[in-house]
């Protein structure tokens, strides 16, 4: 006797691991009230020099945190500690992107109950961190003004997975002859109504603009208590 | 979880497994394809075959009230009328849909 094959359904999700830790991370951030914001992007564009300023600005009125990954090396949570907030450094070793789990353990032993903002910087890179959800509120993604006005059409995907899209950098936009519209103009398409924010870390141009939307988005992020003295 | 699978089922053997994957998951089949045989390797699966079905993005377009494929991956719109909408319904997958076994 030898039977066909037969076919059987499944239907797993091949992350659902991923997605499982995920799930439980934005669960625990909406009980303890953190609005969690991840920023994603290719090397070089910025991310670190614009989470400094983030947190330094922030760190007045609300209670903020940091996990910054990167394959190799403390510096870039060296830098984020200047501005005076908790920062913890996750290094990835050869893995191009951060996992649910990781941020998981990472969290491990913190009171993250006592934060009013997480940040979660990822690894550079605009391909592998598209898959892997962190069980953030909020995805940023950061396109640099020195860096093509088309990086949007080279990379959907991560553009799809993110919330907001932010231009930084803009101080060098004239230099580098930034084509603004563009580079809205090839957001759009590949992300038809997203919202875009301009900002320059060196300036501080936008950036006001960018502490609103933040605050905005913690009040609506299922109706948190107004913690800033008015 | 393919293994997983197996032994639920008293271990029988997989022949093949069946994988939905959407054009916008951020995996690509070809690398898929060639790591599979590696990854097998000393596993249950070992000698069996990859199938990839492709799904391709799908928006639901407010105009036609439907949903539609899009015109492009750089181009977020309706495939048939040409509306943008940001809305993905369909394209995001990454699952094991399916196995062939031999009990």
């Amino acid at each position: 006797m030898n039977p066909e094959p037969r076919m059987v359904e499944v239907r797993k999700n091949v992350l659902k691991q991923n997605d499982v830790i995920a799930r439980a991370l934005r669960e625990r951030f909406r009980d303890e009230e953190i609005l969690a914001v991840s920023l994603v992007s290719s090397p070089g564009s910025g991310k670190t020099a614009f989470l400094e300023k983030t947190l330094t600005l922030l760190r007045s009125r609300y209670r903020v945190a940091a996990l910054v990954g990167d394959l190799a090396t403390e510096n870039d949570a060296e830098r984020l500690a200047r501005s005076g907030a908790p920062v913890k450094q996750i290094t990835t070793g050869t893995l191009c992107h951060l996992e649910a789990g990781m941020i998981q353990k990472a969290l491990d032993g913190w009171d993250v109950g006592k934060l009013d903002f997480l940040f979660l910087e990822n690894v550079g890179n605009l391909v592998c961190p598209s898959s892997y959800d962190l069980g953030e509120d909020l995805r940023l993604v950061l396109l640099s003004v020195s860096e093509g006005e088309d990086k949007p059409l080279k990379y959907p995907t991560i553009f799809n997975s993110a919330d907001v899209a932010v231009i930084t950098k803009m101080d060098l936009a004239v230099a580098v002859e930034f084509d603004e519209e563009a580079a809205r103009r090839n957001i759009e398409a590949v992300r038809p109504g997203m919202q875009i924010l301009k900002v320059s870390s060196k300036t501080g141009a936008g950036m006001a603009e960018y502490m609103e939307f933040l605050e905005r988005r913690r009040q609506h992020s299922g109706g948190l208590a107004e913690v800033q003295a008015t | 979880m393919a293994q997983e699978e197996a032994e639920a089922r008293g271990n029988v053997q997989i022949q093949a497994v069946h994988l939905r994957l959407g054009l916008l998951s951020g995996v690509v089949k070809d690398v898929l394809l060639s790591s599979y045989e590696m990854a097998c390797e000393t596993t249950v699966l070992e000698g069996s075959r990859l199938v990839i079905e492709e799904i391709p993005v799908e928006i639901y377009c407010a105009k036609c009230q439907m949903e539609r494929p899009v015109h492009s991956i750089q181009y977020f719109c309706c495939a048939d009328c040409g509306t943008p909408s940001g809305n993905v319904v369909r394209g995001k997958e990454l699952e094991v849909f399916a196995l062939e076994i031999k009990e």
